[in-house]
């Protein structure tokens, strides 16, 4: 036995160490926590000065998230009373739902973009991080670097080019277009994570499965990809993460068609200034996706740990 | 079942050459071991036989066909790795049954063979468990249950006991040996453990700096060593050598050393310069009457034997002597050789010099 030990900590400490947690968890939640609370106060809470933290909640600025609305007669008004409980929420500043908001319309366009970007690079990336990996490639380090040095200036600073290329390329505006911006801003990352993952498994596996009788892309896909999970995951999450953030292109290089969520969610207006209601409802739902998917993906991520651990 | 012929290979990482022009012969059924020190090229020349690395130059025949140029996946030959590489993401029976389902074998006949070769190996009740929590000489049997599930034509092992502790490499070394024999079928072996290689081997090839140093049993290589290197390599303690300035003819008999007359098996060819006398520890007897005389430096005491350092006009030597022998530090003794075990070395190549002792064995000249 060495000098050292591990010992158990007491419940006490246990007890101390939950409550820094929870109280570090909560600053760096306050933000979040505003935006989501935001969504469920009425505009005139939302503005009120000093902020007020207990409010009545309410549902208007998903509504108002969710559709357009035009003020009308008190005439029609009379005549037409309010079916649903949305439409009674608009009511109250004697309006009406005259159709659906391109809210739906732009988180779709995030989630194909997103999504869509994200198998692209991690996809292209593990085949290039394998080929980097273990394959005598002629000037393999200069290629490396040349793929790293894609990343060593803000991507926005080649804006105008882009805007230019994607205009006669006809890929303004369009899905395709986006996904393949967002891929190519994605891809040197994914490469260099991938192959440092790539890099920790032992070759013996693909030539165990080589000499089984398996070729080397069967090897590849049988054997090594399952090894790698763990960092294709990571590499997935983050990928997914700049492009579902991405802002600055996504304002200059879509308008109609293939706008994505963040460059819409501030456009929402509503009667007499901004609808912060809404725009924090917007915001709310926009967290979710990656959310989920990170959540559903964290199991791969612990097990990956784990079984690094015990192989040697 | 497999008969391997090796011819002329070569093997270059850039300027490195890791192989060079090697040639042996492996006979069907052979347990066979690659020898050498690290770097040697025995691992490199093993994968070259599998697959896994493809000469530079240079054929292999497996069973007269030329395979040197094609791919592993299509050699019929099994290996198992040192550090076992055992598919961590699947279980045990999914691991020993993989090389047969990338064969296309029926579900059914699956699960018969690996219920076949689990109970060879003794493994039945950890089939079902993750390889991951598995003990060292059970992840050994797995990956022997890999090899052997499919009966290939050829055994490749990469120093298989070198991960395991000491104590139980003994009991492997002794079930894979079983084993072999059970199954008759060619085993090339690689090992930098010169002991693991006497035990278990019929045949041994010696290697050093990519070259074959020596080919042949394991007698033959421990008596009649053809260079210094393996003489060196081989045994515990070492080869003594007596260096000395002289000369031979053809037909001699005897050497002068230090103007003794040391009596050698018949020289077939005459030499003259700087040699080496080469004499196991267990081929010197301590003699009173011997002319040929040594200090006693240190004595290590070994139970039924013992080693004894001595110093003598031509250098140091270890002698092993039984037990209960006198031998006081400090004390002069008398030595003598038993004649027709020594071997002469050319000190400049360390070549043996061709005698009636290894005439032969030697694959120089």
């Amino acid at each position: 036995m060495s000098a050292y030990s591990v010992t158990e900590p007491t419940p006490r400490a246990k007890w101390a160490a939950g409550i820094l947690v929870a109280l570090y968890a909560l600053i760096t939640m306050i933000p979040l926590l505003w935006i989501i609370a935001t969504g469920f106060k009425s505009p005139a809470d939302a503005i009120s000065y000093p902020p007020k933290v207990v409010f009545d909640p309410t549902l208007e600025g998903y509504v108002n998230l969710f559709t357009t609305r035009t003020r009308q007669t008190d005439e029609f008004l009379a005549a037409n009373p309010p079916e649903t409980w949305y439409e009674e929420i608009v009511r109250q500043y004697d309006m009406v739902i005259v159709g659906p908001s391109r809210y739906g319309e732009r988180f779709m366009n995030s989630i194909i973009i997103g999504f869509g970007s994200t198998f692209l690079s991690v996809f292209l990336g593990t085949l290039a991080a394998y080929a980097f990996s273990r394959f005598k490639i002629p000037l393999k380090d200069d290629l490396l670097f040349f793929v790293l040095s894609t990343r060593m200036m803000p991507p926005i600073a080649v804006a105008i080019p882009i805007f230019l290329m994607f205009r006669s390329l006809g890929l303004s505006d369009t899905h395709a277009g986006m996904i393949l911006l967002y891929t190519a801003v994605n891809l040197s990352l994914a490469v260099w994570l991938l192959k440092g993952f790539m890099d920790e498994i032992p070759r013996e596996y693909e030539e165990a499965a080589l000499i089984d009788g398996y070729t080397r892309f069967q090897a590849f896909y049988k054997v090594v990809l399952p090894q790698a999970t763990t960092g294709i995951v990571a590499t997935a999450i983050f990928c997914l993460i700049f492009a579902w953030n991405e802002y600055a292109f996504a304002v200059l290089l879509t308008s109609g068609n293939a706008q994505t969520a963040p460059p819409f969610i501030p456009t929402i207006i509503g009667v007499g200034g901004q609808d912060w209601p809404a725009v924090a409802a917007g915001a709310t739902l926009f967290l979710l996706p990656v959310l989920v998917f990170t959540v559903l993906l964290r199991k791969h991520l612990l097990r990956g740990i784990t079984f690094g651990a015990v192989r040697k | 079942m497999a008969e391997i012929v090796i011819n002329n290979l070569r093997k270059e990482f850039g300027d490195f050459t890791a192989v060079q022009s090697s040639s042996f012969k492996i006979e069907d059924g052979e347990f066979f071991m690659l020898l050498g020190p690290s770097g040697c090229g025995k691992t490199t020349t093993l994968r070259m036989i599998a697959g896994l690395e493809l000469p530079t130059s240079g054929e292999i025949y497996i069973d007269g066909e030329e395979v040197g140029q094609k791919p592993a996946s299509e050699r019929d030959i099994a290996f198992v790795f040192q550090m076992f590489a055992l598919y961590p993401h699947m279980n045990v029976r999914k691991n020993i049954s993989y090389p047969l389902i990338s064969q296309g074998m029926s579900r059914a006949d699956v699960k018969a063979k690996v219920a076949e070769v689990a109970r060879i190996l003794g493994i039945e009740g950890i089939l079902d468990r993750p390889v991951g929590g598995l003990s060292g000489g059970d992840r050994q049997r797995v990956a022997l249950g890999r090899a052997i599930v499919r009966n290939p034509k050829a055994f490749m092992m990469d120093e298989p006991l070198g991960a395991l502790d000491a104590e139980f490499r003994e009991h492997m070394a002794e079930e894979l040996r079983a084993l072999h024999d059970r199954m008759g079928a060619t085993t090339v072996y690689v090992t930098h453990d010169q002991l693991e290689a006497m035990q278990m081997g019929d045949k041994i090839v010696v290697m050093n700096h990519g070259v074959i140093e020596q080919f042949g049993t394991p007698q033959d290589i421990y008596d009649k060593p053809a260079t210094m290197f393996v003489a060196n390599f081989i045994g515990s303690p070492p080869m003594n050598f007596l260096h000395f300035h002289g000369g031979v003819h053809a037909g001699g008999t005897s050497v002068q050393l230090q103007d003794v007359t040391v009596e050698v098996p018949e020289l077939r060819v005459p030499f003259e310069g700087d040699m080496v006398l080469g004499v196991r520890p267990e081929h010197i007897r301590f003699d009173d009457a011997a002319a040929y005389r040594g200090r006693v430096l240190a004595a290590e005491y070994l139970g039924t034997t013992q080693i004894v350092t001595l110093e003598t006009p031509n250098g140091e030597i270890k002698a092993r002597i039984a037990a209960d022998q006198p031998a006081r530090v400090g004390e002069t003794v008398g030595m003598s050789f038993t004649p027709h075990t020594l071997t002469l070395f050319d000190n400049q190549s360390g070549h043996a010099l061709k005698s009636d002792l290894n005439e032969g064995v030697l694959a120089h000249v």
